[in-house]
């Protein structure tokens, strides 16, 4: 199975701008489908690139550029609108993922799309946060008692919040996995090392080690992968903003021991490695080797993220890819929730599909 | 070569297996589908418009497919797939050639932001242009089709491609998209004009696609540059009436019927105030196509007044 092409220019250290127009074609429609069409423009912005690229495909690039910088521009904006919603709540805020690479001015979100901003806070705040983001109008349009039942006590996040003019969307969190997630991470934990965002009193990311592992959990325990090469090159991007900190991979190593997050970093680490020629010391692959799998499920998984992680896209398919999504869709379930939880809830859902509430 | 040039089984079969690929404007697009009345809108319409060969950059592929499963023996259904994805719900499969009229503007809208694109209709005479936003149902592409078959050259009935470098409006010159009534009104104010099949119960009601005259696409690579901005509306029985209309305000509304003005940020702010800066703004109300005629030569008559 040939490697998908988007994949390729990331993989390739001499990458050039130099493809058929049938490729370029594929190319274009493997990044809008994974959400990284204008990380894919200021890859070549970067390296100088852009006026190499043909006339024909120059177009995609430079309006994707466009459309990436109005979104930080926009989520900058939100940012400072939550930061103000939230002045009275004696809490601190920590920005989770996109809004965090973005305001901590990380590589990671050059050409970064967003579809909303993750903020997390102590579980104890959640209800004052709550309602002091309703009172700068943020609301919640979830209204069926059991979904909102199913977030309030099983997930590690609230229904999202949208404000009622702007249609911004917030995910209000107090952990990042799941409390009944097989890598359930106490929320406390995190919030010791969070890091103060200069020039933003009150708002906060995750430490450098905390981000790495946090993306590399969502990634293997999202259902859906749509954005799974997205969220792959997200760690891509953090390990090279982070690998010179002295004694980073030793915190690494011993942060995900403490969290229990052992798993996602081991397979993490393998995709960087088989896809984007990721080198780490080998001291930090030999002690990640002894945290990893057993074999089995090694191998299986090497499989199915192998298939997953490629573009959602026509070009990218082949005929196992439909299976593997699937077995790892069923696989995020059974690590967000133990059977005698997640089988009740999934009969519900059907039930639900099947028989919506008249509203 | 011309669409013309081809047979309609011709047409058939590209559609049905590679695709075919038409210059529609600055754009380039691949379409597929085995539908049969999807190829024969293409053939009656398209007629004037470039097919390119394989070897050119294709801009957006456009799939126009049936229904599969069991549902293609309940209901037959076309569906838009763009990129694997289904942005749209399915529709009634004889609502198939409208479809993909709306998947194509789609793809523009949703992508082209190296322009900054108005929901509007683009005329040109004498190298000026008249761009005419408009809500639906103020008869915006009924008086863009009159106007089009009286001496003025059609750049587009649904989308403005304004330059972000300058303020040229390039032409876009795919059919024109008639509603209900608007139908018959074309058909006698136009004897001889080709039209698409009629499509009844759309979301829009009964449509039909009016052909650009051949004139038209023969010019396609020649940009325009603005002149006015005139909001339409049909009122019927009223007299022509065309009033001065404040510029501020024609740039807020612009910027309201503008599908990226927004993504542009301070681009779309600044290439909107040349359009404006360039422009006279009217507000035109009207009930006879003749009427809207004489209304609009009058400001070409009037222009270095």
């Amino acid at each position: 199975m040939s490697t998908p092409l988007l994949t390729a220019v990331w993989a390739e250290p001499g990458w050039r701008p130099q493809l058929s127009v049938r490729e370029w074609e594929a190319l274009f429609g493997q990044a809008r489908q994974s959400s990284l069409l204008a990380r894919l423009a200021y890859l070549h912005v970067d390296k100088g690139l852009l006026p190499e690229v043909p006339d024909g495909p120059r177009p995609h690039l430079e309006g994707a550029l466009r459309l990436a910088d109005r979104q930080q521009h926009e989520v900058r904006w939100e940012v400072d609108c939550i930061r103000r919603a939230l002045r009275g709540v004696d809490t601190p805020i920590v920005l989770l993922k996109g809004a965090a690479y973005l305001m901590a001015d990380l590589s990671t979100a050059r050409g970064r799309l967003f579809s909303d901003i993750d903020i997390l806070v102590p579980h104890d705040r959640i209800a004052d946060t709550e309602s002091a983001l309703f009172g700068a109008g943020w609301i919640s349009d979830e209204r069926d008692a059991y979904n909102e039942r199913y977030y309030r006590e099983w997930m590690h996040e609230i229904p999202p919040l949208r404000h009622i003019h702007r249609q911004s969307y917030i995910d209000l969190h107090h952990t990042i996995t799941p409390p009944t997630s097989r890598f359930k991470v106490d929320g406390q934990e995190l919030l010791r090392n969070i890091q103060p965002l200069a020039g933003y009193p009150g708002l906060y990311v995750l430490a450098p080690v905390d981000m790495v592992l946090h993306s590399a959990v969502h990634l293997f325990q999202e259902g859906e992968f749509g954005h799974g090469l997205r969220d792959l090159l997200d760690l891509h991007d953090l390990f090279a903003d982070f690998q010179g900190r002295p004694g980073f991979w030793d915190a690494l190593l011993n942060r995900a021991d403490g969290l229990g997050l052992q798993i996602p970093l081991f397979h993490a680490t393998f995709h960087l490695r088989r896809l984007f020629q990721f080198s780490p010391p080998p001291q930090f692959l030999e002690r990640l080797e002894k945290m990893g799998p057993n074999p089995v499920s090694r191998t299986l998984m090497a499989w199915m993220l192998g298939l997953a992680l490629r573009p959602d896209h026509p070009s990218c398919d082949s005929r196992w890819t439909g299976l593997a999504r699937w077995l790892l869709y069923v696989r995020s379930h059974a690590l967000r929730m133990p059977m005698r939880l997640l089988v009740p809830h999934l009969l519900r859902k059907s039930w639900m599909q099947r028989f919506p509430q008249k509203p | 070569m011309k669409l013309e040039k081809l047979s309609a089984s011709a047409v058939q079969n590209k559609l049905k297996s590679n695709g075919l690929i038409l210059k529609i404007g600055p754009f380039s697009f691949r379409i597929i589908s085995p539908i049969a009345s999807v190829a024969d809108g293409l053939v009656a319409l398209y007629a004037n418009h470039v097919v390119l060969d394989d070897s050119h950059f294709v801009d957006y592929t456009v799939t126009i497919a049936s229904a599969s499963g069991w549902r293609r023996w309940t209901r037959r259904q076309a569906i838009f797939q763009f990129d694997g994805m289904e942005p749209f719900i399915p529709l009634p499969e004889d609502h198939a050639f409208p479809l993909l009229e709306w998947s194509m503007n789609w793809c523009i809208a949703m992508h082209a932001h190296h322009y900054l694109l108005l929901h509007s209709a683009v005329i040109e005479k004498e190298g000026c242009a008249v761009v005419m936003p408009a809500p639906p149902g103020s008869g915006k592409s009924t008086l863009c089709a009159g106007l089009v078959h009286r001496g003025w050259r059609l750049l587009s009935d649904e989308l403005a491609l304004i330059s972000l470098t300058g303020t040229a409006i390039t032409p876009l010159g795919r059919p024109i998209s008639l509603k209900n009534q608007s139908i018959e009104v074309m058909r006698s104010f136009v004897p001889g004009a080709v039209f698409s099949k009629e499509v009844l119960d759309t979301s829009k009601g009964r449509v039909s696609l009016m052909k650009v005259p051949t004139a038209h696409t023969e010019r396609i690579q020649e940009t325009a540059q603005p002149r006015w901005v005139v909001f339409p509306k049909y009122v019927a029985g009223s007299l022509p009436q065309m009033v001065p209309r404040s510029k501020a305000n024609s740039m807020l509304e612009l910027g309201r019927n503008s599908f990226n003005y927004m993504v542009l940020g301070l681009k779309g702010f600044e290439v909107l105030s040349k359009v404006i800066d360039a422009s006279d703004c009217y507000d035109f109300q009207y009930s006879q196509l003749d009427d809207a005629v004489a209304a609009f030569d009058d400001l070409v008559a009037r222009r270095n007044d």
